[in-house]
């Protein structure tokens, strides 16, 4: 019984948790890596990219509220996502034909780009900041639980309860979904094919007749879905705050160069490896060991490795020690 | 340039004015380390913050006094500790002389680290709770030296320094963005262990109260020579006013005023020495033989290789250099503020403005890295203000209760974002080189 109260907790605190949360940062980590595979370049405005597509479907989610449109148990959100999607593509599109364009036209080197994205960070943080206003906002309605600890307790007459959000499914459920249909798209379509070939060989691919105009449209509109899809789901969870946003670009950089940048699936897997390295090694793994160790052996201390105020340093600190032992990451990157 | 902050000081009020040149001149020893190394080297440094925040922590460690009583209740677990980093260090470095690269020498250098964290966790523990139980209010950590805050500006030169020493044998050998994510996640690495380490830094209780380089206000405004100064800078405006209980009242009210700008002078008096002293350096540098072998190592890496030139040690060099100038900066930062207060360090604030002083002045060119911190450093300030009065001129005709109108001027700090971003996209687009760009004459 210990034992399975032992592995309940576990569930409970670190995998459920975990799982959720390198979802969201995985749908970051493959936007980062397909813009530095297609266009070559680190995109710092990641986050706050995310952050206006998330605005975006905040703001479709009260206008739907204040219609008294709902989806019952499910949150409003997931019907303003699509809305959101649309304004976020078109702000990129806008984006890349006024300062992106010039300096692909002009084959400048990756630095410049990153300092011309560092430009349009500023701009987007502005305009979210404008717009919404710097404040923590919560956008969440429907039905909160799956499954209450309590009921859980309830049923199974265990020590340990499991409680399970809508927004954890929803999230994984999503994310399951969505990247399936990416690695589909990228795998067996023509256009998909084609964007492999350029990022491989963007000369040899122009050659054969691939049109880089579109490849490039077509980046920018798989790179909203998944920037708002992103940042919505990460906002439905927690909340949405601005300046939140903006730090979850780190540990997203973190999870795109730890699978090996360039390369989605690596990414994917970056951000299942960035979250479950913070929340395990952050862990106080007390309650732990009262379970499955005999009672003469309880831990007096918390038993955690490192306090939870390090969780951002432990996904920085991994992404170093992979850049220099292994920059091209876990997966060979730089090839979609 | 001059012409606004002094524009600022007729329109505004001189003291700030005069906060707003101190800033500036800061902003500028800032730029300028960023400066060498991207101008000089081509070295991209996102780090700037974590520099940053050494040299401030360099300025709490020599000027406040020794906590006694710290020292008493955990100074010796905290010397065991320092210790045992050393001896890991040593232990490792004597594995890497000795054996041959192989899987093994790796994975044992990764235990020896491991355990000597858990190691040094387990037994700094009861230190550091001791150090932080002595009177928490008030103190909580270790304290500093005690020796005057100046001597802090070289120490956080030293600090940063070596910290970039670090970062460089680690980081230096990888592409430039890879670098520039390298050293962003490395300065917020800096920052999660100055906000976490209260034995250390007091954290986000912070410190307040440093000492100061120059007199305090209360003492001069009961100092003679001080009343004496203002009365006969005064002299015009005091002999107006016929009573005498009106004119002392007058007079005490610029005492007052006038010690307040007469603190910020002395700042301003000091930052210039320093500023004047590193643009000196720098040209010297800039125009030696070594500064023309910087500019080849930047243009073309392998010819400069193949000239003979040690390519990895140039760069680390530069790299500590530039990070060194940084830290001189937050040091100084902290002097003038008097207080530090590791929250406040935000990459936005202390890394990407920096960036944006660099591109906009104009790289590899000292006098437009000190104009970059001037001109950026004004309008960052100075935003709010300007797009208020652009707010109000253009929505003049609407009525004060529009909710539009309303929420535009509640958002007007944010503007501030809004140009930047737009000043660094433009002169990126139009004017690559930056307002001055990099001129070399060889004489």
């Amino acid at each position: 019984m210990d034992f399975v109260n032992a592995i309940i907790l576990l569930l409970n605190y670190i995998f459920i948790p975990a799982l959720t949360y390198g979802s969201q940062l995985a749908l970051g980590a493959i936007f980062v890596t397909l813009i530095y595979g297609i266009l070559r370049f680190a995109n710092f405005a990641t986050g706050d990219m995310m952050s206006f597509g998330t605005m975006m479907t905040i703001l479709f989610t009260w206008y739907f509220q204040s219609l008294g449109v709902s989806l019952g148990v499910l949150p409003t959100a997931l019907l303003a996502i699509p809305f959101g999607i649309i304004f976020m593509i078109f702000y990129m599109l806008l984006i890349d034909k006024f300062v992106f364009k010039y300096y692909r036209n002009q084959k400048s080197p990756p630095v410049q780009f990153a300092m011309v994205s560092i430009g349009v960070m500023f701009v987007t943080q502005a305009v979210v900041r404008i717009i919404i206003g710097p404040g923590d906002r919560r956008f969440f309605d429907g039905e909160k639980f799956i499954i209450k600890a309590r009921e859980f307790k309830e049923m199974t007459g265990l020590n340990e309860g499991l409680a399970l959000k809508s927004t954890q499914v929803i999230t994984i459920f999503v994310t399951i979904v969505l990247v399936s249909l990416l690695f589909w798209f990228l795998n067996r379509t023509k256009t998909g094919k084609s964007m492999k070939a350029y990022s491989d060989n963007e000369d040899l691919a122009l050659l054969s007749g691939i049109d880089p105009k579109k490849i490039v449209l077509v980046t920018w509109v798989i790179a909203g879905i998944l920037a708002t899809i992103g940042g919505a789901l990460y906002g439905l969870d927690k909340s949405f705050k601005p300046f939140t946003y903006f730090n979850n670009m780190l540990p997203i950089f973190a999870a795109a160069i730890v699978g090996g940048i360039g390369n989605p699936f690596g990414a994917f897997l970056g951000g299942y490896v960035i979250a479950f390295s913070e929340i395990l090694l952050t862990y106080a793994y007390k309650k732990f060991f009262m379970y499955i160790l005999p009672e003469s052996m309880e831990p007096s201390s918390l038993v955690q490795l490192l306090s939870t105020d390090y969780k951002f340093a432990v996904s920085f600190s991994i992404l170093v020690i992979v850049l220099i032992y292994r920059p091209s990451g876990i997966f060979k990157g730089k090839v979609l | 340039m001059m012409v606004l902050i002094l524009m600022v000081g007729i329109f505004q009020s001189w003291n700030i004015a005069l906060s707003i040149f101190n800033l500036c001149l800061i902003s500028a020893v800032m730029t300028m380390g960023a400066n060498i190394q991207w101008g000089y080297a081509g070295l991209i440094n996102f780090g700037i913050m974590g520099y940053t925040a050494l040299g401030g922590l360099a300025a709490v460690l020599i000027s406040v006094d020794p906590v006694q009583e710290a020292w008493r209740a955990g100074g010796f677990d905290i010397l065991m500790s320092l210790w045992l980093i050393v001896v890991m260090v040593l232990v490792i470095r004597f594995v890497l002389k000795r054996f041959e690269k192989s899987k093994i020498r790796t994975y044992c250098i990764a235990a020896i680290i491991i355990s000597g964290i858990l190691l040094i966790r387990f037994s700094a523990e009861p230190g550091i709770e001791a150090i932080e139980a002595v009177d928490p209010a008030k103190t909580g950590f270790l304290g500093g030296f005690g020796l005057p805050i100046i001597f802090s500006w070289i120490v956080g030169a030293l600090f940063a320094g070596g910290l970039a020493f670090i970062v460089g044998k680690v980081a230096l050998g990888l592409r430039a963005d890879y670098l520039a994510i390298a050293t962003l996640l490395i300065s917020e690495i800096v920052i999660a262990i100055i906000k976490h380490e209260d034995w250390l830094t007091r954290g986000v209780k912070n410190v307040i109260g440093l000492k100061r380089p120059a007199p305090y206000e209360v003492d001069l405004q009961t100092t003679d020579w001080f009343i004496k100064l203002v009365e006969k800078f005064n002299s015009g405006k005091l002999s107006v006013i016929e009573n005498l209980a009106d004119r002392q009242a007058a007079l005490n009210q610029l005492v007052i005023e006038g010690s307040s700008v007469f603190v910020k002078l002395c700042y301003s008096g000091l930052f210039l020495v320093v500023v004047i002293i590193l643009l000196i350096l720098t040209q010297k540098a800039l125009y030696s033989p070594w500064g023309r072998m910087m500019r080849a190592i930047r243009d073309n890496e392998e010819a400069a290789n193949a000239m003979g030139k040690n390519v990895v040690k140039q760069h680390l060099l530069i790299f500590i250099l530039g990070s060194a100038i940084v830290g001189i900066a937050g040091a100084m930062l902290v002097t003038q503020d008097g207080l530090f207060t590791p929250g406040s360090y935000r990459p936005m604030r202390y890394t990407f403005l920096i960036w944006v002083m660099v591109i906009v002045g104009g790289s590899g060119n000292n006098f437009g890295a000190i104009l970059g911190g001037f001109v950026v450093w004004f309008l960052w300030i100075e935003a709010a203000p300007i797009s208020l009065f652009l707010i109000n001129f253009f929505t003049a005709g609407i009525p004060e209760t529009n909710a539009l109108k309303a929420h535009l001027i509640e958002s007007v700090p944010y503007f501030r974002f809004l140009l930047m971003g737009l000043g660094l996209l433009f002169i990126m687009r139009y004017r690559p080189k930056g307002i001055l760009p990099e001129k070399i004459e060889i004489k």
